[in-house]
């Protein structure tokens, strides 16, 4: 087949024979990959900013204004844009294929990608033509500091961030309205035994009743492992919607207050009691959702590809639950600088039981080895070396971040890059992404009826590429914060030269992946086929049919 | 073992975690490399479950109790209301400007305690003293109060240097595009703000 027609056909899509829930999620696959390109561009400009004069770009991108406008949207682009779509799309598919049940609303579905979408375009615009750059952390008071941003700047981005989290509860509402609907498997059970299930306390008892000898409460728990993983984050998924929401609406009513003419007082908010409600909120995405996710990805990942059942499978049920109370738990890990912030708050919530996130990651960690090793031996396929990967970056990550979650490494790690490389970046561009992508492979047959990847070759040119780049940038940024470079400050002298160098390096090959990836995804796909994506389905259905146990025969070796 | 300041400790965390970080990608390597070699691989090590999460407590914590106990400023840090410094400085911020400073630069013997006292009267700062190299000796949130109830917060933070040298200040958390001039320069940075004299033991730690 010619470059040409490959690039206009793919190899054997069809996209006319998906059905409903088959196209919405490729739909929110498609947005968040394309917002992922703009997220790696975003983080290339300023890692090139970083660099000093060696840098080729104009000079505009040095200005404080527009460099700190795009570290405000990069954060919104990747974790809202980017990331949530693709969690929530992978989910919504989930849920349904693991429950054999449909998606509830294929038509709310819909509405949460375009919302995320026009959410995430909106605050990215308000950054791009207003430059309203109060960064994610919107401490007040400077979200409504109007010396500094103009108000429509302002009012824009909180819109589209409201969007976003309005999208964000439709995807929450979807999710739990799909695992109570009483149909299929669940048709005789209870909403009482499904809530049981879901917050993992047949688990719990299940373990309580081996240790006192008796029968286990139930051998056959009415939700999956990785069901109720999705269950559990979707409460912190939902808490921190309701936090970013209300912090939303504060901010809105101070600017519509201000460009009527009668600003309000901004003192009027204590900063430091707003920084613990909007940490406590903010922290459920990197602490609670984003934990709880991956540990329940990495379970299915490991069931699939092993095609057994998971190690200490009552373990791990119980653990998610710890997971979820760690959760809320642990906001003070970012507030060890705050001087105001009570000691044993810093100490129980800051230190302690942040400290518990190394077990219970820990456990999902070994849990996951042990269940692939007890099937080896196995074959290396891009969903194996991809979940490998994944491992390596949460490895990576989550010790870099209990390091600091301690009063004497924060003295002098806080808000450096340390934090944001070593930890955040590793977290995401490896630890998560790459869990994504052996989601992403290991579900592609089932989502695109059996089409065909474009080329291997190009996989695993993606896989290296990116595993090394984000690797080497979290490694030389996490360097470059031990040497005193702060995360959000403006170097445009090459200060931390050749780290930054180095660094940007690595952020170039994480690009050069994402251009691979999105290449060998078109021509697998082909145009064609990617608009057909985005027409209405013939095929109704909410629901997908393959049996899980079909993926497992692709990885024996 | 105790770190007599940042910049070893630092060296230290750097070492330790490289360590940590090679160990770790070793390890899910030749997992990856065993998990589908074609004969099936014998378990040569057994980690007992229980074992691991054992360490896993105790690492999480042990940590904790480490740098407690070889990091001096933890405690001084704790104790801070109670302890009284060789010299205290108190002084202002605002719209991107410190207010009050005192002489500069701040002249302090060798393991004297300073105490730094500072309060914002309208956003979020930071402090930060840096050593001339760039890195960071200490810092902390400058958080502004509320004046309902004319509660202006004060952040405070002590500190013992123990090595001789000139330090740099800066606000190390972002308040605006403001903090800086259009061409890029840090405009709340105040250059050679503290100067330690009197240790014997080398300077610029």
């Amino acid at each position: 087949m010619s470059f040409v027609n490959n690039l206009i056909n793919g190899t054997n899509f069809d996209h006319k024979s998906l059905n409903a829930l088959q196209k919405v999620t490729l739909r929110a696959v498609v947005m968040s990959f394309l917002f992922f390109g703009l997220v790696a561009i975003e983080g290339m400009i300023m890692k090139m900013v970083q660099t000093g004069p060696v840098n080729p770009l104009p000079k505009m991108f040095n200005h404080p204004e527009h460099y700190f406008s795009i570290m405000t949207v990069h954060p919104i682009v990747g974790i809202f844009g980017s990331t949530y779509q693709l969690v929530f799309a992978a989910f919504m598919f989930l849920v349904p294929f693991l429950t054999k049940k449909p998606l509830y609303s294929v038509k709310l579905a819909n509405v949460v990608w375009i919302l995320i979408t026009v959410g995430t375009a909106l605050a990215w615009i308000a950054a791009f033509v207003w430059q309203y750059a109060p960064l994610y952390t919107l401490y007040w008071p400077l979200p409504a500091d109007t010396k500094q941003f103009k108000v429509i700047g302002g009012i824009v981005f909180i819109i589209g961030v409201a969007l976003i989290m309005i999208g964000t509860l439709g995807f929450i509402y979807n999710i739990y309205a799909t695992i109570f609907q009483r149909v299929g498997v669940h048709k005789n059970k209870t909403t009482k035994e499904l809530l049981i299930s879901g917050f993992g306390i047949d688990g719990m008892l299940n373990l309580f009743n081996k240790l006192r000898g008796k029968q286990p409460y139930t051998k056959e728990p009415a939700l999956s492992l990785p069901v109720v993983a999705i269950f559990r984050g979707t409460v912190d998924t939902f808490l921190d919607a309701i936090v970013i929401l209300t912090a939303g609406i504060l901010v809105l009513v101070y600017l519509v207050f201000d460009a009527s003419g009668h600003p309000l007082n901004v003192a009027a908010i204590d900063s430091l009691l707003y920084k613990n409600y909007f940490w406590w909120g903010l922290d459920l995405v990197a602490d609670g959702l984003v934990l709880i996710y991956v540990a329940g990805s990495w379970y299915l990942l490991a069931t699939l590809i092993t095609g057994q059942k998971l190690f200490m499978e009552n373990v791990a049920r119980a653990a998610l639950m710890l997971e979820l109370l760690v959760s809320w738990m642990v906001w003070s890990h970012h507030l060890l600088a705050d001087q105001n912030q009570p000691e044993m708050m810093k100490l129980i919530s800051g230190e302690m039981v942040t400290a518990f996130e190394l077990l219970t990651q820990g456990l999902a960690l070994f849990i996951t080895l042990v269940t692939l090793w007890k099937a080896r031996p196995l074959k290396m396929t891009p969903p194996l070396a991809y979940l490998l990967g994944g491992l390596i970056g949460f490895g990576l990550a989550v010790p870099a971040a209990i390091i600091q979650a301690d009063m004497g490494m924060n003295r002098i790690l806080h808000n450096t890059q340390w934090i944001i490389m070593a930890h955040v970046h590793i977290a995401l561009i490896v630890g998560l992404y790459m869990t994504l992508y052996s989601a992403l492979y290991v579900l592609w047959p089932i989502v695109t009826n059996n089409t065909k990847m474009y080329s291997k070759k190009l996989t695993w040119i993606h896989y290296w590429l990116y595993l090394i780049g984000g690797v080497g940038m979290g490694a030389f940024g996490g360097m470059a914060g031990l040497d005193g470079m702060l995360r959000r400050h403006l170097y445009i002298h090459g200060e931390f030269n050749p780290l930054m160098v180095f660094a940007a390096i690595c952020g170039s090959m994480v690009l050069i992946a994402w251009f691979i990836f999105l290449f060998n995804i078109v021509m697998s796909v082909g145009i064609k086929g990617l608009i057909g994506i985005f027409l209405p389905a013939e095929d109704k259905s909410a629901s997908y049919g393959i049996e899980p146990e079909t993926v497992a025969e692709e990885h024996k070796a | 073992m105790i770190f007599q300041s940042s910049i070893e400790l630092l060296k230290f965390h750097n070492v330790a975690y490289t360590i940590y970080a090679v160990m770790i990608i070793s390890i899910i390597a030749w997992f990856g490399y065993n998990l589908t070699r074609k004969e099936k691989v014998p378990s040569k090590i057994r980690i007992p479950f229980y074992g691991y999460i054992g360490f896993l407590v105790i690492g999480g914590v042990g940590h904790h109790i480490f740098t407690y106990n070889t990091i001096p400023w933890v405690e001084q840090d704790m104790k801070r209301a109670e302890i009284k410094a060789d010299q205290s400085y108190k002084f202002e911020v605002k719209d991107h400007k410190w207010i009050g400073l005192p002489k500069l630069p701040i002249k302090v013997k060798c393991n004297q305690t300073i105490r730094f006292t500072i309060n914002s009267k309208d956003l979020v700062y930071g402090f930060g003293l840096f050593r001339k190299d760039g890195t960071l000796a200490m810092q902390m949130q400058v958080n502004p109060g509320t004046d309902v109830n004319n509660i202006l917060k004060t952040n405070d933070i002590i500190w013992t240097f123990r090595h001789n040298g000139m330090f740099d200040m800066t606000s190390t958390e972002y308040s605006g595009p403001a903090q800086y001039s259009e061409d890029g320069k840090d405009l709340m940075r105040v250059d050679n703000f503290l100067e330690v004299t009197g240790c014997s033991n080398g300077g610029a730690k």
